[in-house]
């Protein structure tokens, strides 16, 4: 914790080449220092440590597939310092003790900071309340709380946890899946799964279930956030109830901003992730509703599988891909090489907004004297091509093997502590 | 590519080529007289044309075994049963190229068993083929024998196969290609050889 | 190279044409003495069936004997969907074995397109059926039983015959494949459902489609019923099994608006009473029994064309 660290004519937020002294955890602006450890930033663009809404970390239950420490490892890797570990482990996160084991994971590994997300219901049941304040009262902390993997479907517990919540200022993330009209989905219900002969996950089945509780929140006077937002008409309707004055935040991942339903003709279930991957109209949809607000932030959605999941049948296969080393890359490709979003907004989608929703007091801060020094160092004119291998995560089923990203994350500073130093993990 | 040798079919720029002079051995009338006297030697082997099958193989051998059976009931007033026998799948040369198509193969209404079984074909060559057809036949039926008509023999057999009855004998070198075009397949009836080659145009 | 068939749509006209000249050649074998071939010999083929169906299996090991290759069936049952045996475990096997050609009939859209494309095996895939995507050597048997009734000119062209496919279009894999390969050879589908048995995006297959089959049947060449399963009743895609016979079966009534020449078929296994009644299945424009006899040549057509040579002379790439 010692090391100082004095970053020189590095452009905060793509702004003009300036210097940053990072000490005791804190940000000295253009201050000089000796001893400090220099690092020449030229060309470098310093954004605040990215805040992942929306992270599996597998642990506790299936550590076969990723571990607290190798997931925040790779979220590291990929610019974050603070995660959102979802609930949906073996046992679920529904109770302060299981909760609090994630969190304490957590600040064991010291790769960066990792809140827990609490589950809704019982087991993910749909049936029961799980004790919503008992993690909210726990060490952990809990805020953000969801169902994620599972809808809450049932429109009266819904409208319940949105009540609940208020008491301790928490937000309900709610994974927008209508169960019965998506029973056997595998992909994009559109002309393709139709020819591939795999059941369809239509747009709808998202759309009515965002429909739905954009009106109870309204009714009820609540924050709710939406999980992995896919399809264009979804981005309308949120666009419309913020339009109303519905306190809605909503998240796209990247690989709904890139890669679209095509892929599925492969078979290859590496691209098989719930949602699935969508249109390239929806795709273009989801950018220009990340570009405008409408949809608040970029959260990973990392769903790290064991080989053995991936490598067999699309049927068989189990839902998700990793996101967390690749998520930045993404987002220059897909928004700021097309002039869709700035550094700044950047900053905002990936660490402010995600900070602000799951109510993060010390990351998503401006890059200011006084601020904790949560910082990570991008070099957005660095092109590498992926390769799984490399990945620090304990599973490989990324969708962007052998794909060249622009851009590359040189180092990550977890309250002044270097976790990631020229590109490795420290 | 294989090098075993194949009929080809004429080309178009074949009888351009000026390094490859084509040279006509047999005309028209040259093939129609040879088809009557071998379809005379035929009945005079076999003393009539009673218990004879006259096979072709495809594709050129299948029209000379019609011209074949045509002159025999000209002759005889007896229509011999004519038909065609594919080798495809009995070449020894099957798994060497990509597969080949099939082409028919058409048994008379009465079998081979107990027949003579005179099998056409335009050119023989190595004999490969002829094992082929024989092999073919043992799977068709017990002929009481197999005899064969050839237009040409040209030589180079890698078989211990003969020809019963030959239109004409043309000794021919290895590069040379020998070609068989009969009216109805092609324009005219003809046998031409496509000329030596220089020796350093010699290909593989 | 091309080394599989996964699917109707790996096949160009002149690909699909050849498989049915060639089959038209080796059905004569069905009436010689000797039904065998020697092409295929030394080589192995497998059926690995994942899920039942003795049909099937029967046509094509009898396909693969009648060309003299060595035949091992290999019946997994329990798939992986089940937490067998996996797929790719079952495929590393067989790969052990020698497979020079996989048949496969799986459960899960895809399976014979994973086993062709992810380096478990080496050997020559065929798709015998997967899940509710493609059955491209029933669509080739349909359509080679097609041309040797309803064929124009001396290669049995197709060219704007009309051919209905009636039922379950949603799950059918039979319908897939017919679809594609029938409009490559230049037929005129048109495919007959209640609306709730078509997959969304049907508009952009290369068919008509038509909610009214007594509109469509009196126009038709061809006729194909498609199996309904009763369980499909429980998804609520239609209210009764005999609002369905009503609406979409087969009758005698029916059968009396086609034309002379048209002729009935069905992939089978038949559900008699549901879509088409005895009277229809047993008519003498029937020709359900016919298109057995035709799924071994046409079988035997593939399997010659896919390893008869140094390398495929038909299908996918890769």
């Amino acid at each position: 914790m010692s090391t100082s660290y004095l970053i020189k004519n590095v452009s905060v937020l793509g702004g003009e080449p300036t210097d940053l002294l990072l000490k005791d955890g804190v940000v000295h602006e253009g201050a000089d220092e000796a001893g400090a450890e220099v690092i020449d930033a030229t060309g470098l663009i310093a954004l605040p440590g990215l805040v992942d809404l929306h992270t599996h970390l597998r642990e506790p239950g299936r550590e076969d597939a990723e571990t607290v420490e190798s997931g925040t490892r790779a979220a590291a890797m990929g610019g974050f310092t603070a995660v959102h570990a979802m609930a949906n482990t073996e046992p679920v996160a529904d109770t302060a003790g299981v909760v609090e084991q994630v969190w304490r994971l957590g600040r064991e590994a010291g790769y960066c900071d990792v809140y827990p997300v609490g589950a809704v219901t019982v087991g993910l049941g749909g049936q029961q309340l799980a004790e919503l304040g008992a993690m909210a009262d726990s060490a952990a902390r809990v805020r953000v709380f969801s169902d994620d993997g599972k809808c809450v479907s049932d429109a009266v517990l819904m409208r319940r946890a949105l009540e609940y919540v208020k008491a301790f200022d928490g937000v309900v993330a709610q994974h927008a899946q209508e169960p019965r009209l998506t029973e056997g989905a595998q992909m994009n219900e559109g002309p393709l799964s139709g020819r591939l002969g795999l059941a369809g996950w239509p747009a709808v089945a998202e759309e009515a279930i965002i429909a739905r509780d954009v009106l109870l929140a309204d009714h009820v006077g609540s924050r709710l956030h939406v999980c992995h937002v896919s399809t264009a008409g979804s981005v309308e309707l949120i666009r419309w109830a913020k339009g109303k004055g519905v306190d809605v935040t909503a998240e796209a991942c990247p690989h709904h901003l890139l890669l679209t339903d095509d892929l599925a003709a492969t078979y290859d279930p590496v691209y098989k992730v719930n949602p699935p991957l969508r249109s390239a109209a929806d795709a273009e949809a989801l950018r220009a509703g990340l570009a405008d607000g409408t949809i608040d932030i970029v959260a990973t959605d990392h769903a790290p599988h064991p080989h053995e999941d991936k490598d067999c049948e699309w049927a068989a296969a189990a839902f998700g891909m990793l996101g967390l080393e690749t998520a930045l890359s993404i987002v220059q490709q897909t928004m700021v090489d097309r002039g869709l979003l700035d550094w700044a907004g950047v900053a905002d989608r990936m660490s402010h907004a995600p900070a602000r929703i799951g109510r993060v007091a010390d990351h998503g801060r401006p890059i200011a004297a006084g601020e904790p020094a949560n910082i990570v160092l991008y070099d957005p004119a660095a092109t590498r091509v992926v390769d799984p291998a490399e990945s620090q995560s304990l599973s490989r089923n990324t969708p962007y093997r052998g794909m060249e990203l622009p851009g590359r994350v040189v180092a990550t500073f977890l309250r002044g502590r270097a976790t990631v130093l020229d590109g490795k993990l420290q | 590519m294989p090098t075993h040798p194949q009929p080809v079919p004429p080309g178009p720029s074949s009888s351009t080529d000026p390094a490859r002079p084509v040279r006509t051995v047999l005309d028209e009338r040259d093939i129609g007289r040879a088809l009557t006297r071998i379809s005379h030697e035929i009945l005079e082997r076999n003393k009539g044309a009673t218990d004879l099958v006259v096979l072709g193989i495809p594709s050129r051998g299948v029209p000379l075994a019609e011209r074949i059976a045509e002159r025999i009931a000209a002759v005889e007033g007896y229509d011999v049963p004519v038909g065609s026998l594919d080798v495809t799948m009995y070449r020894d040369d099957l798994r060497m190229k990509p597969a080949r198509t099939l082409l028919p193969t058409q048994i008379p209404a009465g079998g081979i068993d107990g027949r003579i079984v005179v099998l056409v074909d335009d050119v023989l060559f190595s004999g490969r083929t002829i094992r082929a057809a024989l092999d073919a036949l043992n799977d068709l039926g017990r002929p009481r024998a197999v005899q064969l008509a050839v237009l040409v023999d040209r030589g180079h057999r890698e078989l211990p196969i003969r020809a019963d009855f030959v239109g004409k004998n043309l000794p021919t070198s290895l590069v040379e290609r020998v070609r068989v075009t009969l009216a109805g397949t092609d324009d005219v009836d003809a046998v031409t050889i496509q000329g030596t080659a220089p020796a350093e145009e010699v290909t593989a | 190279m091309k080394r599989h068939l996964l699917s109707a749509a790996d096949l160009s006209r002149d690909d699909a044409e050849l498989v049915l000249r060639t089959a038209a050649e080796l059905r004569e074998l069905a009436d010689r003495p000797i039904k065998k071939l020697p092409a295929l010999r030394g080589r192995t083929v497998v059926n690995l069936f994942f899920e039942d169906s003795t049909r099937t299996r029967i046509s094509f090991e009898a396909a693969a004997k009648r060309l003299s290759a060595d035949v091992i069936n290999f019946a997994a049952k329990g798939s992986s969907l089940s937490k067998g045996e996996s797929l790719k475990d079952t495929a590393l096997t067989l790969e052990a074995m020698g497979a020079d050609a996989v048949v496969v009939r799986h459960g899960a859209s895809g399976a014979p397109h994973r086993l062709a494309h992810s380096g478990w095996v080496r050997s020559s895939v065929v798709n015998a059926g997967d899940g509710t995507h493609e059955h491209p050597t029933q669509a080739l048997l349909d359509a080679f039983t097609m041309s040797r009734h309803l064929g124009t000119g001396p290669k049995g062209s197709l060219d704007g015959r009309r051919v209905a496919i009636v039922g379950d279009v949603l799950h059918s894999r039979v319908a897939r494949s017919n679809a594609l390969l029938l409009n490559t050879l230049g037929a005129e589908v048109t495919l007959v459902a209640p609306p709730t048995l078509f997959p969304v995006g049907v508009e952009s297959w290369p068919v008509e489609i038509s909610y009214d089959l007594d509109a469509v049947i009196p126009k038709a060449d061809a006729v194909m019923m498609l199996r309904v399963q009763r369980e499909r009743m429980s998804g609520g895609f239609f209210p009764t099994a005999r609002e369905y016979s009503r609406r979409y079966g087969l009758d005698g009534r029916r059968m009396a608006t086609l034309q002379d020449h048209t002729i009935v078929m069905h992939p089978g296994p038949m559900v008699r009473g549901m879509e088409i009644t005895a009277d229809v299945a047993d008519a003498d424009r029937s020709v359900i029994v016919e298109q057995v006899t035709n799924g071994v040549a046409v079988r035997m057509a593939v399997l010659y064309l896919l390893l008869g040579g140094s390398e495929p002379a038909v299908g996918g790439e890769e």
